[in-house]
């Protein structure tokens, strides 16, 4: 089980001509997941690996019933790609663009309202059931399946985690990267949620970094709701105040936002945070095999 | 991205914000120039530059008469200041902010960002300006008005009357105070803020409203779409390792430490900055590649990381996933070659071609410590910190 993206899913690429979004589309159909159609103005009736072109979202969807899309779409245009899939019906919208302007992400959570869809990104390398289905950029290789979701806001950071649990044989359900933006769509809360309710996962690995309240939330969410326990890393705990840490979501502003801040909120609502980005695996073994009471408080 | 107080104010005034009469000035002539246009004084002097806590470190001052403005500006002109927020280095004063002196009664806050939680601009405001807002709102978040805004009809009248009303300022005021909120608010949105910000917003003595200082910082995502937000870039007030780094799209900042790092993503550049640390080094700098980590990236970086006299070791941390090691490694060696430097190179490779890549770096001869994974680098680091004091 997972969530977000199974077997079924069935994808079209929006940007599929371009640099990226061929690339991309190449390794995601490699590694399985079933991409159905491409979308790039003006250049409908052309294939791209045998997968058809359309001109819009919207032919594509009727012509493929496709449900997920992924948005391969310059930072200027993105937003607008982002809002064409979610008016064309699909449900899952993956959106990989860095350098989307933040008032043209909140014009997109205003047009999600009342729609059922989940929207990943933008700025993430994507989700990741393994072995079932990959929309985005992560290399499928180092992931291995399992009961261990993995919800993170970096990208090689959570390659990085990832990777360790593999070499431990602790295997993923999905990993969901929700972005390095300041206004995302799914939030390490709707993550969580899911994970709580899917049966495919046993345990969550949270991957935080300095600015905003996503873990802070994250951690409210957890003392509430959850009984699957959850380890974090925080990265940035070196990082300077006031500066954006490469991530346009990862700045210490006015004293708020600081990985030592998210830290305690997560401890304080039982949640397991590793200092050392290194041991995320041997503590997640630990919890999983019992050698270490997570305490739910 | 940052602009001055002149330039944030010059915009508040162009949406109808009440600023204070004032000019800028470059050289102790033109400040005495300004001054003389202004009247009889007192006058302020501001020093102009990207950085907070001016007052205290003598970047503003209270001069009185006309006569005293050439010798005042000289003393602050060509300096640089060092204030609670510059750190250690301070920032160059090219620009003073010549302005008639105001006299202050009540002081407001004013301010605009976008709450990430709810996506949408919020106002926040408080009867109790010229103070630390955050430092406000943590401990009196009493005395801190919220109002957010729906993006589908933006920010309505009612919310501007509401922030109004719990001013507390005499209803003469309504209309003014009104104005002020909903220009600051169309400014934001206009040219794509990431905060626009009155601090304080003064009620003078015969009861106008006036922008005493200003403070816009621009959404570095949506630069593309405001050339002229974007041509009011100051490099004078960044650091120059920075701006170097940034020609060559490579993400650099610079802080004091021994240990240069290179690393491919934000997240693991910071996790690098905090593993260093965690053994017992210190990161000199964050420093993020990027998805495209060419030789030449590589080679401008490492220029970049050896410019600071103080990088004693540099940790090259690349998880490539999809980037192939071996190409990286050749990157590695040709940059360590082209720049003929002695100092102690930790390189951690993960990815396709991960053991090609760890060849190519054993077999280069150059001063290379090869890791066999992060943990293992980061002990790596920490031995040969310590060895080499």
């Amino acid at each position: 089980m997972s969530i977000l993206v199974d077997s079924g899913t069935t994808v079209i690429i929006q940007g599929i001509t371009g640099k990226e979004g061929s690339f991309h589309t190449a390794q995601m159909v490699a590694y399985g997941t079933r991409v159905a159609a491409g979308v790039t103005p003006g250049k409908a009736g052309q294939s791209f690996d045998g997968i058809p072109v359309f001109n819009t979202v919207r032919d594509a969807v009727e012509e493929t019933g496709a449900n997920a899309s992924a948005v391969f779409v310059p930072p200027r245009f993105a937003g607008d790609a982002v809002m064409e899939a979610i008016e064309a019906g699909i449900d899952t919208v993956v959106c990989l663009t860095e350098g989307i302007p933040t008032l043209d992400m909140i014009a997109v959570r205003q047009y999600m309202k009342g729609k059922d869809v989940r929207l990943i990104g933008p700025n993430t390398p994507g989700v990741i059931s393994p072995g079932s289905s990959k929309i985005g950029v992560m290399a499928g290789y180092i992931h291995m399946p399992g009961r261990v979701g993995i919800v993170s806001r970096s990208g090689t950071l959570t390659y990085e985690v990832v990777d360790q649990l593999t070499r431990k044989g602790i295997g993923q359900s999905t990993c969901v990267g929700i972005g390095g933006d300041p206004v995302t769509g799914l939030s390490f809360v709707d993550v969580l949620d899911m994970f709580q309710h899917d049966d495919g996962t046993d345990a969550v690995v949270i991957i935080g970094e300095i600015g905003g309240r996503a873990e802070e939330d994250a951690a409210e969410y957890y003392r509430r709701h959850m009984t699957k326990p959850v380890v974090a890393f925080i990265a940035g705990m070196t990082a300077p105040s006031g500066r954006r840490m490469g991530h346009a979501g990862a700045i210490v502003s006015g004293g708020k936002g600081t990985a030592a801040q998210k830290i305690d909120a997560l401890e304080d609502a039982g949640i397991t945070v590793v200092r050392n980005p290194t041991h995320v695996g041997d503590t997640l073994s630990d919890i999983l095999s019992g050698k270490k009471k997570e305490q739910h408080l | 991205m940052k602009i001055h107080e002149f330039q944030a104010k010059k915009l508040l005034e162009d949406y109808g914000v009440p600023i204070p009469r004032g000019q800028i000035a470059r050289t102790d002539e033109e400040a005495l120039h300004v001054a003389g246009q202004l009247g009889e004084g007192p006058f302020v002097l501001k020093a102009q530059i990207h950085a907070g806590g001016r007052g205290k470190a003598g970047g503003i001052r209270v001069v009185d008469n006309v006569a005293d403005v050439g010798r005042i500006a000289r003393e602050m002109l060509g300096k640089v200041l060092v204030t609670a927020q510059t750190g250690g280095e301070g920032k160059a004063v090219r620009t003073l902010l010549v302005e008639e002196a105001i006299r202050v009664g009540k002081e407001i806050y004013l301010g605009v960002v976008i709450d990430r939680q709810k996506a949408c601009p919020v106002i926040l405001a408080s009867s109790e300006g010229g103070v630390e807002i955050e430092k406000l709102a943590r401990e009196r978040p009493d005395r801190v008005i919220t109002e957010f805004v729906d993006p589908a009809v933006g920010l309505r009248p009612f919310q501007a009357s509401r922030i109004f009303y719990s001013l507390g300022l005499d209803q003469s005021m309504a209309r003014l105070l009104m104005a002020t909120v909903i220009g600051l608010y169309r400014l934001f949105l206009d040219k794509d803020c990431s905060l626009a910000e009155i601090n304080p917003l003064v009620v003078t003595d015969d009861g106008d409203l006036v922008a005493l200082d200003g403070r816009i910082v621009a959404d570095d995502n949506a630069l593309f779409r405001h050339p002229d937000i974007a041509g009011l870039r100051d490099i004078s007030q960044e650091d120059p390792l920075e701006v170097e780094a940034a020609k060559h799209n490579l993400n650099y900042i610079k802080l004091k430490g021994n240990t240069g790092c290179m690393v491919n993503g934000a997240g693991l550049a910071m996790a690098t900055m905090d593993l260093i640390k965690l053994a017992g080094a210190e990161p000199a700098n964050f420093l993020d590649v990027g998805g495209g980590a060419t030789s030449q990236m590589v080679t401008e970086a490492m220029r970049i990381l050896l410019y600071d006299k103080d990088v004693k070791i540099i940790f090259i941390n690349i998880f490539g996933g999809i980037l192939r090691c071996d190409t990286l490694a050749q990157g590695v060696v040709e940059a360590a070659r082209e720049l003929v430097t002695e100092i102690p190179i930790v390189v951690r490779l993960e990815g396709t071609n991960v053991e090609e890549g760890r060849r190519i770096l054993t077999a280069s001869g150059l001063t290379f410590t090869v890791a066999s994974g992060l943990a293992d680098a980061a002990e790596k680091v920490g031995e040969i910190v310590r060895r080499i004091g």
